[in-house]
């Protein structure tokens, strides 16, 4: 089952390509050979993912480094 | 290179810090005086007690009539007087709240031994062989033990000391015959070839006249005593061994010697029973010299603490006191010096361990990934190293051969190498003859860092090089490899120079004149065929530019530049364009071959952040005096802190890059100003014409983007590929509370995103970030 890993989100984001409303989906996460599947939001139509700053910058982080000391 | 575990442990070998203080070498059985010491010094005189009596079995004994040969090598001796370790053990003993030593019990073993005597050295024998699970009978002549100890007065050695330290052989359960003289003749309870028949083996204790007895089955030495091999404490029977002062007489009693002769008889008591070498391996029994350096630097003279009762020994107030005066003798010298060798609380040699663990790990974490990547390989260490051990050798090693196997954590030097990817690509790189010359005497390499910090001084000094030297000055623009060599690109590095090379020969292998003194120790070392001189020197001998006024310029502290640390010819030319631009100069008291780093170096800013940050602290609060490095890194470094720091270029160049508070630039900056230099020297040098880059939209930075651009390390060309990306593909997310876009674009490795507003032909950004993972 996907994490979540991130705050509801609270801003209402459209995927510009597909003037579609995107929402809460599960997505692959992959560095370095690790798979992991987490909840982001996604454009229903075309896939396109949004990778907040927070999240980014901190737990998608802190996760590189450690697989990199794997 | 992969890693060879031999060399790794060669180079273990080398740090000296595990060595024993003198005081422990010095001692025939290596009591850890500066333990015991310690805990006193921390008021706990019971595991200072526990110490000592891991090492004397006999406590009370010893602490009161110990010869103490270790305080003759005190090193205190030299600052004030040697520390009383002998009254500070009787302290030990005295105030000890717990009273039992520390005896052990092995598994009990089939061997019996039989003791002959019991002075000092019997005791010790018989003590050693049964708490390792010998069965020990001790023979003593007389009707009591310890004759001779108990002789030496009530005020020495209290009767009560003895019976106390004695109790021992009951709790080892060693059988004790009174009354049983070995030897020959009448009344005695057994002869030696008697004892030889019934025991395993034999130790004889007989104190230094006692050899007669043993005259008919024992070869004797020309003094008429037993013959005994110094070494071993072998006589002429194979099971027989001696030791105590009828070995080392005519010298006077000394009852550490008659301990020892006891211990390492022991040792080959129990190799006579193992059937192995008794002579192997003794390299360090006894008293030797220790390869432990320590600096008496900073130390105070003390003299030792007097006692207000001598009789009663020290008092515990006064014990303590004078276990205050031990210096803890070890070596340390590197890690007083090198914040990072300090920041993980430990040494080389345990370093040197742990990053060959981290190297050979196969599964599981690896630990030891920030240890690896935080060295600026700056040499400080081993320059002062007693061993010359230089810890960034090894680590130049470690990542060359972790990069080989590649376990090197792709992030870490991701952004300088890309970095000196800039500046070895065609934006960069260039390399002329003079113009109007066809060959080249010379070929000034200012360096990529120079040249990103002060291109209009590289522009500057090009053209005074140019006046004043014969033969035709040519140029090249490049890199000289270091962030490869540091990040333990061993194949990229070697590329690199190769390149540097072949566009140099292409110039007809000119003198090489750098600005730079990265650049300068990396042609030096690995391409000593170019000849390689420093712009300083260059300068010092054929005077200055005209713009190089005298100016009464505040008195400047110099930080040299670390990777010409033993360049003295290099330093003095700095010190000669000082005296020659009428600066006052304060040497800081780490300078020349012990200047450190600025925190650029080994790209330690990049792999432990927090760890540059402490080294440009401590250095830049070395002196109140503005800085004068002539290194662009340093200043900038330094500069960037808040500290007051010239180049020496600016102060030569007076061409307004000159302000010491002014903060280098940005990592955009950088690669911009490069791009820039080389436009304008093909420019207003060459005289070609060359075209200005349009970029296709204007992009607006606000300070607070700018600050996270540095921060994040993002440049403005990554933030401009995604918002190109974005606007060409649509493919963009809009922020309907705000109106403004969020868009990704991944050119290599790292996903690089951008929150931005499309205002007219302007570009806004707001926010910048970057993830390495994948996200689909």
């Amino acid at each position: 089952m996907a994490q979540k890993v991130i705050e509801p989100e609270t801003r209402k984001l459209v995927c510009n390509k597909c003037q579609q409303e995107m929402a809460m989906a599960e997505v692959s996460a992959t560095y370095l050979g690790a798979n992991f599947e987490i909840e982001l939001m996604k454009c229903p139509s075309c896939g396109l993912v949004y990778v907040p700053d927070s999240l980014a910058t901190g737990k998608m982080e802190q996760l590189e480094l450690s697989l990199e000391d794997k | 290179m992969l890693m060879d575990r031999q060399r790794v442990r060669d180079r273990e070998n080398q740090c000296i810090q595990e060595q024993p203080p003198t005081c422990t070498a010095t001692c025939p059985i290596h009591v850890d005086a500066r333990g015991m010491i310690d805990s006193i010094r921390k008021q706990d005189f019971s595991a200072a007690f526990a110490i000592f009596n891991r090492f004397v079995p006999y406590p009370r004994i010893i602490s009161r009539i110990c010869d103490h040969p270790c305080q003759g090598e005190c090193r205190r001796n030299e600052v004030g007087g040697t520390i009383q370790i002998n009254a500070l053990e009787r302290a030990a003993v005295d105030y000890s709240t717990k009273r039992a030593g520390g005896v052990t019990f092995s598994s009990r073993k089939s061997q019996r031994i039989a003791v002959v005597g019991s002075g000092l050295s019997s005791l010790t024998v018989a003590y050693d062989l049964a708490s390792k699970g010998f069965q020990v009978v001790l023979f003593e002549a007389a009707d009591r033990l310890a004759g001779h100890l108990r002789e030496l007065g009530e005020d020495r050695l209290p009767q009560q000391a003895i019976d106390d330290d004695l109790a021992v052989l009951k709790d080892l359960s060693i059988e004790v015959r009174l009354n049983a003289r070995v030897g020959e003749g009448a009344g005695a309870a057994a002869s030696l070839s008697a004892l030889t028949e019934e025991f395993d083996a034999v130790y004889l204790g007989v104190g230094p006249d006692g050899a007669a007895a043993f005259a008919h089955e024992l070869a004797l030495n020309e003094d008429g005593r037993i013959a005994i091999d110094s070494l071993t404490f072998a006589t002429s029977n194979p099971k027989v061994f001696a030791g105590g002062s009828q070995r080392y007489a005519p010298a006077a009693f000394s009852p550490i010697t008659s301990m020892y002769d006891g211990r390492y008889a022991v040792l080959s008591i129990e190799r006579l029973f193992q059937k192995a070498s008794l002579s192997a391996n003794r390299e360090q029994q006894g008293a030797y010299q220790t390869k432990l350096f320590t600096s008496l630097k900073g130390i105070a003279p003390a003299g030792a603490i007097l006692m207000a009762a001598p009789e009663q020994g020290y008092s515990r107030e006064e014990a303590i006191a004078e276990a205050e005066r031990c210096i803890h003798c070890e070596c340390l010298e590197c890690v007083k010096v090198c914040e990072y060798l300090a920041a993980y609380k430990s040494y080389p040699k345990r370093y040197i361990r742990d990053l060959y663990n981290n190297y050979s790990i196969v599964l599981g974490m690896h630990l030891a990934n920030k240890l690896l990547n935080s060295c600026a390989m700056c040499g400080l260490c081993g320059t002062v190293c007693p061993e010359k051990l230089d810890m960034g050798d090894y680590i130049r090693e470690v990542r060359q051969a972790t990069v080989e196997i590649n376990k090197m954590p792709p992030s870490v030097h991701a952004f300088a190498l890309r970095d000196m990817e800039f500046s070895t690509g065609e934006q960069f790189t260039l390399a002329r003859h003079q113009p109007g010359h066809d060959a080249s005497s010379y070929v000034f390499y200012p360096g990529c860092q120079l040249s990103a910090s002060s291109p209009g001084q590289v522009f500057q000094i090009y053209g005074h090089l140019q006046q004043k030297l014969e033969g035709g000055v040519g140029l090249m623009l490049g890199c000289c490899g270091a962030p490869a060599d540091w990040s333990g690109r061993e194949n990229l590095f070697k590329e690199t120079i190769a390149a540097v090379q072949k566009q140099w020969q292409g110039l007809g292998s000119p003198r090489v004149i750098t600005a730079c003194s990265s650049c300068y120790r990396a042609f030096k070392n690995f391409s000593p065929a170019m000849p390689i001189e420093s712009l300083w020197t260059v300068l010092d001998q054929v005077g200055l530019p005209a713009s190089a006024t005298p100016r009464a310029a505040r008195t400047v502290a110099i930080h040299d530049a670390c990777a010409t640390r033993h360049d003295n010819g290099v330093q003095d030319s700095v010190r000669h364009l000082l005296e020659k631009l009428g600066v006052q100069v304060a040497e800081l008291e780490d300078n020349r071959s012990l200047t450190t780093c600025c925190g650029y170096g080994g790209l330690m800013s990049f792999g432990n952040a927090e760890v540059a940050q402490k080294v440009i602290d401590r250095r830049i609060h070395e002196s109140e005096a503005d800085y004068l490095t002539y290194c662009a890194m340093c200043r900038d470094n330094f500069a960037g802190k808040g500290k007051r720091s010239y180049h020496l270029l600016d102060l030569i160049c007076g061409s307004g890059e000159d302000d010491p508070a002014r903060k280098g630039p940005g990592y955009s900056q950088r690669h911009e100003n490069r791009a820039k230099l080389k436009t304008r020297l093909l420019r207003e040098v060459w005289g070609e014409n060359v075209a200005d880059e349009k970029e296709p939209f204007e992009l607006i930075i606000t300070p607070e983007v700018a600050q996270l651009m540095e921060k994040r390390m993002i440049m403005v060309e990554d933030m401009r590929k995604v918002i190109a990306h974005a606007e060409s593909t649509d493919e963009k997310i809009l922020d309907t509370t705000t109106g403004r876009f969020l868009a990704a674009f991944r050119p290599v490795s790292v996903t690089y995103w951008v929150e931005y507003s499309v205002e007219g032909t302007k570009i806004v950004a707001y926010d910048v970030y970057s993830h390495r993972m994948e996200v689909s």
